[in-house]
């Protein structure tokens, strides 16, 4: 019977651990693996490149003022989200990002292609006070970010740290880093961080002449969703034709 | 406390051998070999079928290329694009019309098919771009300097086709060759404090706001000088170099003695990009959206 021959596993926790084991790598290995290889989630775009210097401390800033907590960053493939926000996320639109910020929880708007969508001027009276603009928002206000002064002291230690977990940073933008992180917040500034970050957008985002965390988080809000060249994109034919 | 010595109505079952145990025995505690309920089992048995089926038919199984397609060719991709393109298909023949008739003809009397599409489209297009500065009631940000669309003052002139075409080009961005642009001098930079003080007062004083009537006297002189080339003489404004009208009670950046002054003093510079995608590269909409939107901002209450 069927039962004397689980009684072996069951009274044996060695071959029981393993046999558990073998069962769930089995079950892990099918549903992860694939993820590596299928060519709709590794699918490669035009445009995308790592996070500019500055770019990544605005994102850092996004992260620790919980803004994923109100915003989501993933446009659904469904009709009513393309039309408001634009053409739905894509896997590559998220690959240098660790961790990911797709979010779960719309208290706010998506922000996956904010960039460009907004004035710095308009960017900067809604941090500062969101009901002068939006008088329904119920967003907080992040006045302070304009006070605080950033040094670019641990971009490089960032920026090496995602190099770690698998971001293509070359030995030239780590080296550029610190000069990059400051002349991204100038007018008429150095041209090089163009060349290192394509379609990185260059000025004085907050209109201080410190570079400060509102310029930091302007810079990210302005570049989310604006890398990638949708006139070149072709949805995976396997998955497209029907 | 129970009887230790009488077994259990249960055990007396198992000791005259009746249902089947399994043989495990912990501490004298014996298993009842029960076949299962048989509507679990069945339950069971239609979920294995379920996911076989399932699989089948959607996209499941990762091979070595890509995952096997299913027989029903689901994809979420797909089904958006065919979404769109039905709903562009649904709304093709009155978009095209949109775009044919001439825009100021287009009104509820004349075309009300038209019209009633332009208001409602328009409202989703304004809801999408245009809310962020104008608000979600098109009452403008005073403090920002966003206009009021409600109202019956126009920068730029408040008939459809002027509408249509600040929409289409924008206001004093780089994008567009075609935008809007006027830019009106910072007095700070030109004029002393005591003449600056002067025309806020007489500014004060011809749109019917408590002034200082000695101060905006001697500001009458410093504003036919210096002022009335655009604002014109009376303070009507000129909407052919979007100088706004000085007399009414409507401000664009607020009419108190502070903000009057600040805009001699420094001057303002609203922006509004150019949204026609035909004109401008970072133009994104088209024209027949264009069209809705501005028969809709004409529509909310100070169209000409």
């Amino acid at each position: 019977m069927a039962l004397e021959g689980h009684k072996k596993i069951e009274t044996n926790a060695t071959l029981l651990l393993t046999l558990s084991f073998l069962a769930v790598t089995v079950g892990g290995i099918v549903e992860i693996a694939p993820l590596f290889y299928l060519e709709n989630t590794i699918e490669d775009v035009d445009g995308m490149r790592p996070y500019a210097p500055l770019e990544l401390a605005g994102r850092e800033i996004y992260i620790r003022e919980g803004c994923y907590v109100c915003h989501s960053q993933m446009i659904r493939p469904m009709r009513d989200e393309v039309e408001r926000y634009g053409h739905y996320s894509l896997a590559a639109e998220s690959q240098y990002d660790h961790p990911f910020q797709w979010g779960s929880k719309r208290t706010g708007p998506d922000l996956a292609r904010v960039g460009g969508r907004y004035s710095d001027e308009w960017h900067v009276d809604h941090f500062t006070s969101p009901q002068s603009v939006v008088p329904e928002s119920v967003m907080p206000a992040y006045a302070y970010l304009a006070d605080t002064v950033l040094q670019p002291t641990h971009v490089v230690d960032l920026m090496r740290t995602h190099r770690m977990v698998g971001v293509p940073y070359s030995d030239e933008m780590l080296e550029n880093a610190r000069v990059d992180f400051i002349q991204q917040a100038t007018d008429f500034g150095d041209p090089g961080v163009l060349e290192r970050y394509p379609g990185a957008q260059q000025r004085d985002f907050d209109g201080q002449p410190e570079v400060t965390e509102m310029d930091a988080l302007i810079a990210y809000m302005q570049m989310l969703g604006t890398l990638v060249d949708f006139s070149t994109f072709m949805p995976d034919q396997a998955f497209a034709s029907r | 406390m129970s009887d230790h010595k009488t077994p259990h109505p249960e055990e007396q079952r198992l000791l005259a051998g009746d249902p089947e145990t399994t043989g495990h025995s912990w501490d004298g505690i014996k298993e009842f070999n029960n076949p299962l309920p048989r509507w679990w089992l069945w339950t069971f048995y239609a979920t294995i079928v379920w996911g076989i089926a399932y699989t089948v038919m959607y996209p499941a199984w990762p091979l070595i290329n890509g995952a096997t397609p299913g027989i029903l060719g689901f994809s979420t991709r797909a089904n958006v694009a065919a979404d769109i393109e039905r709903f562009d298909a649904m709304n093709a023949d009155i978009r095209t019309r949109l775009t044919e008739v001439e825009l100021a003809a287009i009104t509820l009397d004349a075309h009300p098919d038209l019209y009633n599409y332009a208001i409602q489209g328009g409202a989703a297009v304004f809801a999408t771009w245009c809310s962020q500065c104008h608000g979600a009631g098109a009452a403008g940000v005073q403090a920002a300097g966003y206009p009021n669309l409600l109202d019956d003052d126009w920068l730029w002139g408040g008939t459809v086709d002027e509408i249509h075409f600040t929409i289409s080009h924008g206001i004093r961005n780089a994008d567009d060759p075609d935008a809007r642009y006027s830019e009106m001098p910072a007095f700070g930079d030109l004029l002393g404090d005591a003449d600056i003080a002067a025309v806020v007062q007489y500014l004060r004083n011809v749109s019917g706001q408590a002034a200082d009537v000695t101060l905006a006297a001697a500001g009458e002189a410093v504003y036919l000088e210096n002022c009335a080339a655009c604002h014109l003489d009376d303070g009507a404004g000129d909407r052919f170099l979007g100088a706004p009208n000085l007399t009414d009670a409507i401000w664009l950046y607020g009419g108190s003695e502070a903000a009057i002054e600040h805009s001699v003093r420094f001057a303002r510079f609203g922006v509004m990009p150019p949204w026609s995608a035909q004109a401008s590269s970072a133009g994104r909409l088209s024209e027949d959206q264009l069209r809705a939107v501005s028969i809709y901002v004409h529509s909310l209450g100070g169209g000409e």
